[in-house]
Order: structure tokens, then C-alpha cells, then sequence
């Protein structure tokens, strides 16, 4: 199983019943005897609306990437529509860094499990759908086996603990594309489509999946709430900073001594995050940089990193806390070739909806490849910085501006290292105009 | 066209899934899974998707070129998938993948002439704490190593 061993530093809440080492997933048994499923249990006793209070008081923010708060966004469906209404799980999980909640699904699949239950209860809904990338099929078969563990003891099926409220929850592959992760085109998806995603508004909460006011959240989100709704939102929220509550999942990974995911509350400094948990720069080199948010977070260079990492405080830094990915880079990394792969990246995986992000993501990856290759220009540079200007802003998904946001941070903080490149190229360079095009 | 009982058990807890009318939402597992069964998504088995969904062809087809895992062409029995994003990057994925081409022969998106191999340069998998990573099939392999590459393609050779 993929689990850390703790470090003394590490505040576990979420991870709290985890034992290192651990050969199997906790079971429903181990779980039902150490409080799991009592916080559904409390919930079942409030009123809905009690629920998103304590939600809302918790200062829980969505651990998918746009840090959005939770409990407001429970607050956005009507519960009296008389439509159905839907949970859906997000665990596409793939922002390149990111490695969290498959370490929930794979350790304790009931506390995902009993974080839905809770967010259908809130919202009056009776169905859910925990969306896993297709790659994770051993997942999928791990969540399988708990829900169907839960539905054999009561918690999930016709009049959950009787309570007279049912909810039904299932898993649902997906097959290989990281736009899918974007929660509108994650619903088209569910609905057997292309993951092209939608016009926004209307929001999931008004308009989700088949057309039915829908929660979307990432797993880590949901995994949070039962110990919110047990021990209450204000011990939460005091766990973490002030609009910043609890503890999240950090995934360390790159050039690090002790990569893995770890719990942290919400605030600890970046440095202390790499140099303690993770452990320090590896092979005693330097560090240069952090991607500190995922691929699509403005990376950091080393003299910034000094820094709370909690929502504001990195807002603030002009970056992303995103989705707990930390991607730490050393100073031989070659800042050209990471951002020559990143374009790559995107440019794969655009969806090719909207024209800004299908033309804009293959020209930066073909300008970036040939900067890597050593036979770009100094005008190269400007135009990968112009291009993502460009972007930005402008595509019908946050997907364009995941590719544009790091393209820039690169090129405007590591030019020199751009300019390094062409200097020291010994590669015959044909003029501009005879370059190829965009190869698509 | 009929699947294995276990699949066809599973399809239909699958379909019963999705609210009424709906059930185009199981399309994409659906196919997926099905493709597991008998290698590769062939004419035969989007009409018999489409049939079962009650969509047109057109619809399945549709989705075909979106999904990265579906694929009309059989894979190896091994299907290798090696990931050269960021964290894989940072720690040796791309000298991985250039091991594990000339180590079988074959490039990316190709397979050995013995159908045993197929290998996939890929996007992040999920394993950046645990890198470089692939994937044989479903299963997770970490903190790979061109030595740990080469004994683990040779075990898969062996294997029957
Ligand atoms: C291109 C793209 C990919 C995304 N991938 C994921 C993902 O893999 N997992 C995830 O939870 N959120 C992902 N998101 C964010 C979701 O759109 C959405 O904000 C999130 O699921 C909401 O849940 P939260 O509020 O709990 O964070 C992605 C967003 C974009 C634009
Ligand atoms: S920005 Fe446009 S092309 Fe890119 S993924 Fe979103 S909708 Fe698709
Ligand atoms: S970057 Fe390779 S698994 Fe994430």
C-alpha cells in the first residue's frame, strides 16, 4: 500500500486510523470501531441546513484545485427543486503532481464512502457517483468492495440506518483524459459524451449531471467532512488558518530525499514542508524551484518559497495552492525542458472545444520543443510569454489557463536560462520563416 | 455478441446505474471494460454497445478518438505504459522510456512483432511521490529503475 512513514511534523486528522506499515485497506469492521460512520450517524440527526453550517464554519476549501468553499457551495442547490439531486466524487486525479486521493480510496475507502452519505444528506439527494480515472482500476475495484460491504451493513441502500432516507452510490471509470477532471466536462463524460466541458453558468449546483443540481467535489474534500461534522467546524477551522481550515494532503515529489504524501495543516510554511517533511533536496544539491500547486500552478523560485502554504498566502505569492501537488526542482533542473514537457502536456490533452486553447497550447508546445532542441530564437521567447498572454483569460475552460499560467511564470523568471540555451546551441539555425509550422 | 458471465453481471448492475433513460452514462466504462475482455474496440462491439444503450453507433464512435484508453487496435498482452510527465521527468522517466523502446524494439504506440509487448509514453498517472512509474496493464509498478525495467520485462516474458 502507498503510505509514508509519519513524520513527527504531520497533523493526522484524514490519516488519523492509518497504520504504516499497512497491508490492507481498513475494513468496515476496524473502521465502525474507531468512530467511523458516526459522524453519519450525527448527521442523520441535523437538519440539512445544520449540516452546511458546520461545513461552512469549518472554512473547508476544495482540495481539487480551485480551493472553493465547500459548505457555500452546498448552500448554492435548491433543495426544494423537485428534481433529483446528484454527489458526484471527483477522482480523475490528473494534475501531473498529484497523488492524494488514491492514497484515500486505497486506505480507507469507507471515509470517502461516509463523506458522500453526508454531503447527500445535506443537499436532500438520494444518488452518487465517485468518477475514477480509468487507470485506476484497482481503485475502482478497492471502492467497489467497500460499497458493497456498506450496502450489505445499512449505510448505503433504501433507509440508510434507518433513518427513512436511501442514497445509492457507485463507481464510475473513466478512460484516459485529464480535462475530464474539469467538473462540467466530467458530467458530459458521466453522461456517456466527450469530456467536452459546458457553459458555465449554469453551475453544477443549479445544472449538473443529467441536467440535476449536482455536487462536484474532489475526494479529499468529502474525506474531510465526517471528522468536520464529529468533532464540529470550529475545531477544524482552528486546525488551519484564518479562511483556510483543517489539514490537506501534500504530495512531495521531484528532486527530494523523501517524497510522499503527508498530512499538514493548512499554513505550514513551504520551506518547513520540503526541508523537514520531504526531507531536503536531494544529493545535497540546491534547491531552485517549486511548482507548488500542480503542473498548472506559476512555479516559485527558491527565494520565494519562504511562505505560508495555506489559499491566500499563495494567492498572495502569485501561485496556486491547487491540488496539494509539490514538485520540487533542484538547480540542475533544466527550466526549458520542464516547460518544453508541460506544453507537451497540454497540448495533448486540450479538448480542442475552443479555438484560443487548441491553437494556442500546439503552438507552445512546437515553439517550446524547438527552444529545448536548441534551434530557437530570442524571438521564441517573447512569443511563448505572448502566446500565453494571450491565452489567459480567454478559452472556454480553465484548461487554457492551466497551460498559459506556468508559461509564463517560466519564461519570465528563468529567461536567462532561455537565453543560455540558444547561446550555447552549436545547432545550425535555418531562418525563422523555413521553421516548420505546427505540427498537430 | 456475449461477454463472460461476470461481465455480463457486472454490465447490467452498470446500466441499472444511471436514472431511467439515461443509461448512455455507462457508454465509456462499458466499452472500457469490454475492451479489456477482448483486447480492442472492434465494429462488432459498438453496435453491440450501442444496441444495449440504446444510442446510435454514431455515438459510440464518437467517443472513441477522446479517450486516450480505448483503442481500436489490439494492444500487446503487456501493455507498458511509462510516464515522462513532471515528476516522473525530474527523476528519469524519459531515460526510461528510451530504455524500455530499445530494450523490446519497439517505439510508442507499438507492439513486438510476438504480440507479448506494447509500449506508451503517457501523461501522469497519479504516482509523481513514487517516481518514475508505469503501469503493466492495471497494475502499478514504482520507483522504477532501467535495472528494475529490465528484470521486471523479463519476468513478463517468462510469464505464461
Ligand atoms: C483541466 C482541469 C482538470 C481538473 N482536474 C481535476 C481532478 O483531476 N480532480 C479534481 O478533484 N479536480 C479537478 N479539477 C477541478 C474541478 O473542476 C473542480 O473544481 C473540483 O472537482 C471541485 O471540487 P472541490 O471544490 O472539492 O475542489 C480540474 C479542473 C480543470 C480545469
Ligand atoms: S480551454 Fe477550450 S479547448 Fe482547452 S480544454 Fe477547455 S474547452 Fe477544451
Ligand atoms: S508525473 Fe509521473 S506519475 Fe505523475
Amino acid at each position: 500500500m502507498l503510505l509514508n512513514e509519519p513524520h513527527p511534523l504531520e497533523v493526522r486528522v484524514l490519516t488519523r486510523r492509518y497504520v504504516y506499515p499497512q497491508s490492507e485497506p481498513i475494513g468496515l469492521d476496524q473502521y465502525v470501531e474507531q468512530e467511523g460512520y458516526d459522524g453519519l450517524r450525527k448527521a442523520l440527526a441535523m437538519q440539512p441546513e445544520a449540516i452546511i453550517d458546520e461545513v461552512k464554519r469549518s472554512s473547508l476549501r476544495g482540495r481539487g484545485g480551485a480551493g472553493f468553499p465547500t459548505g457555500m457551495k452546498w448552500s448554492f442547490v435548491d433543495r426544494k427543486s423537485p428534481k433529483p439531486k446528484y454527489i458526484v466524487v471527483n477522482a480523475d486525479e490528473g494534475e501531473p503532481g498529484t497523488c492524494k486521493d488514491r492514497v484515500i480510496m486505497e486506505n480507507e475507502p469507507h471515509r470517502l464512502i461516509e463523506g458522500c452519505l453526508i454531503a447527500g444528506r445535506a443537499i436532500g439527494s438520494n444518488r452518487g457517483w465517485i468518477y475514477i480515472r480509468g487507470e485506476y482500476r484497482q481503485y475502482i475495484d478497492c471502492m467497489d468492495r467497500a460499497i458493497k460491504d456498506a450496502y450489505a451493513r445499512g449505510y448505503l441502500g433504501e433507509n440508510v440506518l434507518g433513518s427513512g432516507w436511501s442514497f445509492h452510490l457507485s463507481t464510475h471509470s473513466g478512460a484516459g483524459s485529464y480535462e475530464c477532471g474539469e467538473e462540467t466536462a466530467l458530467l458530459e463524460s458521466l453522461e456517456g459524451k466527450r469530456g467536452n466541458p459546458r457553459l458555465k453558468p449554469p453551475f453544477p449546483a443549479v445544472s449538473g449531471a443529467f441536467q440535476c443540481p449536482t455536487v462536484v467535489n474532489n475526494v479529499e474534500t468529502y474525506a474531510a467532512v465526517p471528522d468536520i461534522i464529529l468533532k464540529g467546524g470550529e475545531w477544524y477551522a482552528a486546525l488551519g488558518t484564518p479562511r483556510n481550515g483543517g489539514t490537506r494532503l501534500v504530495c512531495l515529489s521531484g528532486h527530494l530525499n523523501r517524497p510522499g504524501v503527508y498530512e499538514v495543516p493548512l499554513g505550514m510554511n513551504l520551506l518547513t514542508l520540503v526541508n523537514e517533511i520531504g526531507g531536503g533536496v536531494w544529493k545535497g544539491r540546491k534547491l531552485k524551484a517549486i511548482i507548488p500547486g500542480g503542473s498548472s500552478s506559476p512555479v516559485l523560485r527558491a527565494e520565494e518559497c519562504d511562505i505560508p502554504a495555506d489559499y491566500d498566502s499563495f494567492a498572495k505569492a502569485g501561485t496556486m495552492l491547487g491540488s496539494g501537488a509539490t514538485v520540487v526542482l533542484d538547480e540542475t533542473a533544466d527550466m526549458v525542458k520542464v516547460l518544453s514537457r508541460l506544453m507537451k502536456f497540454y497540448a495533448h490533452e486540450s479538448c480542442g472545444w475552443c479555438i484560443p486553447c487548441r491553437e494556442g497550447t500546439a503552438w507552445l508546445r512546437t515553439i517550446m520543443a524547438r527552444l529545448d532542441a536548441g534551434v530557437g530564437t530570442r524571438n521564441d521567447i517573447d512569443m511563448v510569454d505572448q502566446l500565453a498572454q494571450g491565452m489567459l483569460g480567454r478559452t472556454f475552460c480553465p484548461l487554457g489557463d492551466a497551460a498559459a499560467m506556468p508559461a509564463t511564470a517560466i519564461v519570465r523568471k528563468f529567461r536567462d536560462e532561455f537565453e543560455a540555451k540558444i547561446a550555447s546551441s552549436q545547432v545550425f539555425m535555418p531562418a525563422p520563416h523555413t521553421q516548420p509550422l505546427v505540427v498537430l | 455478441m456475449t461477454f463472460s458471465p461476470e461481465l455480463e453481471a457486472k454490465f447490467e448492475k452498470m446500466i441499472a446505474n444511471y436514472p431511467p433513460g439515461r443509461q448512455k452514462g455507462a457508454l465509456i466504462p462499458m466499452l472500457l471494460f469490454a475492451q479489456d475482455e477482448i483486447g480492442s474496440v472492434t465494429p462488432e462491439l459498438v453496435q453491440e454497445v450501442a444496441a444495449r444503450l440504446k444510442v446510435k453507433p454514431v455515438e459510440v464512435e464518437e467517443v472513441l478518438g477522446y479517450y486516450t484508453m480505448l483503442t481500436r487496435e489490439p494492444r500487446g498482452r503487456h501493455h507498458i505504459q511509462i510516464c515522462t510527465n513532471i515528476s516522473c521527468m525530474l527523476t528519469g522517466g524519459e531515460e526510461l522510456f528510451a530504455h524500455a523502446s530499445r530494450k523490446l524494439g519497439i517505439g510508442h504506440r507499438q507492439k513486438t512483432a510476438d504480440g507479448q509487448f506494447s509500449l506508451e509514453e503517457v501523461e501522469c498517472l497519479g504516482a509523481c511521490s513514487w517516481a518514475p512509474a508505469l503501469l503493466v496493464n492495471y497494475d502499478f509498478h514504482f520507483n522504477i529503475t532501467p535495472g528494475k525495467l529490465d528484470r521486471l520485462i523479463d519476468s513478463l516474458r517468462k510469464m505464461q
